[in-house]
């Protein structure tokens, strides 16, 4: 076992330790605490879980280099303003208004808004989305320890699996909110550590965000020297049209994400459900005003050491890379030098980078000690294992909740609940498991797939849920279905891994999302003129959502005890009404 | 409780103070960083190019100031209309 091996070995352990200690004391014995840690989590806890859950093993280990190397620099913009956008819509539109109509999942809003069809549609996103991204995980997970720890990968993902199931079945939402908290701890450091030192190695600044000025002019030449296109000119990978239509659809696509919106329902109140984004956001940002300073650094100093080398004289880190194959050199001309002037770099050139090894090699590349490659090993395994827990969740309550509660057996004991929720969660962790180990193979496109899918179902139906009380459940039901089916259908028709056409107008099918959303607004907005209107209650409880304090008639709701005028408000029309929440949860799917 | 009255002008403006923030949330991701983006690179600040450095930083610095004024601004709508309770826990079902 080499050094480097070692402090893997060693941070892993003490951190994964951690974790399920801290599970292990924040275990749960009723719903509301295992789906949502029963709403007590402070804003800054909060928002540390948010960043933690939502930054998965793509933010932390893909993303720096997918900027720098394949979209060139400004184009991989799209993933910085696109992710991080969200989040002002997710504060201003949605969070604090779900977090008062209280309930555990997006389905649920669904449901008890609109009706059952429109939650059935919704349970079926929700699990898709969910299930597309932990497999993601699962075989991130397996790639680190196999990578750092010399750990066959399938037995990495069955550790990892072992890991997850352990806290996230023990804990719920209440111990998967605090182990993420504490994972979101250890993935910063893990990030920032060798950021400063490679900052301060190359630019002679410790802050990378302001550091990375002091190389861009060079970087530029550089790449103008190799005859490839300037790093920060714009619209050299995309066009202005792509550019706006993928941010768009990541934007909306993150503030319709299913595992990030139930984040909102963790917090004390309405006011800690504002707090909590803007806490999510900051800690979100540490890491990714850093992540383009890393992937220019590490584009810096692969341009400026490697072009021109003899393929026998490259340095140390670069050979350990190029032997488990996540560097290829190809001498195409023999002439015994990698050459990349004009050629440029990738696919059938003599340099092929894969942009997984930018993070991991960082530290290896500043030459820092080997606890400290160990440290990010550790870091990267804690982005993948909380995003794969916050997802598992949403599965198993989708499933426990939305499914079994509702549909199944509405009488069924709280105690009852829990067991068909764990169950779910185990079960889901071994198809997670065994999609990690048997990746489709197509990851890259279905996660594209799956923002674009949440940008065009879930985001119009709950934005205009709140702000427009006349959307209707037809319209909803309907507006899911266009958007979806829209969105799904092109995405199929153009990806290469499926029927692989031409792209129509030229729009990418990363980017197809923001199109299939506009068609479900606009959906919504047309036939919700031709059908019944929402009840007089629901209306009213659309609108007492969006006032501050107390509501007898969202409490009312939120309690479940709507249905009966308990509140003692007007209930004339309630039960008559095909769309009527107060329905939901007592009289079954049948309508 | 707000009265019908008090709650219209609570919602007014809670509605203008979302248009202006979201204005400016789009005109520094869609406009700086991406419709604007040329002319803007031909002025340099730390020797970032500007537009390019509102696509890869300046606007996700911007997006956590938007969402800092919002909660403030909120907490001091709050107060205005006389809300105490809304640390309050809302009950789930």
């Amino acid at each position: 076992m080499s050094n480097t091996q070692l402090w893997t070995l060693i941070f892993v352990v003490i951190t994964f330790s951690f974790y399920i200690w801290i599970a292990y004391r924040s275990r749960v014995s009723d719903t509301a605490g295992f789906y949502v840690a029963g709403g007590g989590i402070p804003a800054p806890a909060n928002g540390a879980a948010i960043a933690a859950d939502w930054m998965s093993a793509a933010s932390f280990i893909s993303m720096a280099g997918l900027i720098a190397f394949s979209q060139n620099g400004y184009a991989g913009s799209v993933f910085l303003m696109g992710w991080t956008g969200g989040y002002v819509l997710l504060a201003m539109l949605l969070a604090p208004y779900l977090r008062k109509f209280g309930k555990y999942t997006v389905p649920e809003f669904v449901g008890d808004r609109y009706n059952e069809t429109a939650r059935l549609v919704a349970v079926v996103c929700a699990l898709v989305v969910s299930f597309v991204y932990v497999a993601g995980q699962m075989s991130g997970v397996g790639v680190v320890f196999q990578r750092f720890l010399g750990v066959d990968s399938t037995w990495g993902v069955v550790i990892g699996m072992a890991i997850v199931f352990t806290y996230a079945v023990l804990g719920g939402m209440k111990g998967i909110t605090w182990t993420q908290a504490a994972q979101y701890t250890v993935l910063i450091i893990a990030y920032l550590i060798p950021a400063v030192a490679i900052s301060l190695q190359l630019a002679g600044n410790p802050l990378p965000q302001i550091g990375f000025g002091a190389i861009l002019d060079d970087l530029d030449g550089l790449q103008r020297d190799l005859g490839l296109e300037a790093y920060t000119e714009a619209f050299t990978q995309t066009s202005m049209m792509n550019m706006i239509l993928i941010t768009a659809a990541l934007m909306f696509g993150t503030a319709g994400l299913p595992h990030v919106i139930v984040r909102f329902y963790t917090a004390r109140s309405v006011r800690a459900a504002r707090y909590s984004a803007l806490w999510a956001l900051f800690f979100i940002s540490l890491l990714y005003t850093v992540a383009p300073a890393v992937g220019a650094f590490s584009k810096y100093n692969v341009l400026s050491t490697i072009p021109g080398t003899g393929v026998d004289e490259t340095p140390a880190w670069f050979d350990s890379w190029m032997e488990v194959g996540l560097i290829e050199v190809n001498d195409l001309n023999a002439n015994g030098i990698i050459d990349v002037a004009g050629v440029g770099l990738g696919p059938g050139t003599e340099l092929i980078i894969n942009n997984d090894i930018v993070v991991l090699a960082t530290p290896e590349i500043a030459g820092l000690p080997a606890p400290i490659v160990g440290l990010v090993a550790a870091g990267g395994l804690a982005a993948a294992l909380s995003t794969a827990s916050g997802l598992l969740l949403v599965i198993s309550s989708s499933v426990a909740n939305d499914i079994y509660y509702t549909r199944i057996n509405p009488q069924a004991s709280e105690a009852r609940q829990l067991v068909v929720g764990r169950i779910a969660m185990g079960a889901a962790i071994l198809i997670a498991g065994y999609l990690g180990i048997n990746p489709p193979g197509f990851v890259a496109e279905v996660v594209a797939l799956a923002f674009g899918l949440a940008a065009a179902s879930f985001f119009p139906i709950l934005f205009l849920g709140i702000f427009w009380k006349k959307a209707t459940a037809v319209a909803a039901a309907a507006g899911m279905t266009v958007g979806i089916v829209f969105t799904l259908g092109y995405q199929l028709w153009t990806l290469p891994t499926f029927f692989g056409n031409d792209l129509i107008l030229d729009i990418p099918a990363t980017g197809v999302g923001t199109i299939g959303m506009i068609l479900n607004l606009l959906t919504i907005l047309i036939v919700s003129q031709f059908t019944p209107k929402p009840s007089e209650l629901m209306q009213k409880v659309v609108e007492d959502v969006r006032y501050p304090g107390r509501s007898e008639l969202v409490v009312a709701h939120a309690e479940g005890t709507l249905h009966d005028g308990g509140a003692g408000l007007p209930v004339d029309g309630a039960g008559a009404h095909p769309a009527d929440p107060s329905e939901g949860r007592d009289s079954g799917p049948e309508r | 409780m707000l009265d019908v009255e008090q709650r219209q002008r609570y919602w007014k403006r809670n509605l203008r103070l979302m248009s202006i923030l979201l204005v400016i949330w789009a005109l520094v991701s869609f406009g700086a960083g991406i419709l604007f983006v040329e002319p803007l690179n031909n002025i340099s600040l730390f020797g970032i190019p500007l537009g390019f450095w509102f696509a890869q930083q300046g606007s996700i610095i911007t997006f956590l100031i938007l969402i800092a004024i919002y909660v403030w601004r909120m907490d001091k709508l709050d107060a205005e209309f006389g809300i105490t309770e809304y640390e309050q826990e809302v009950h789930h079902g």
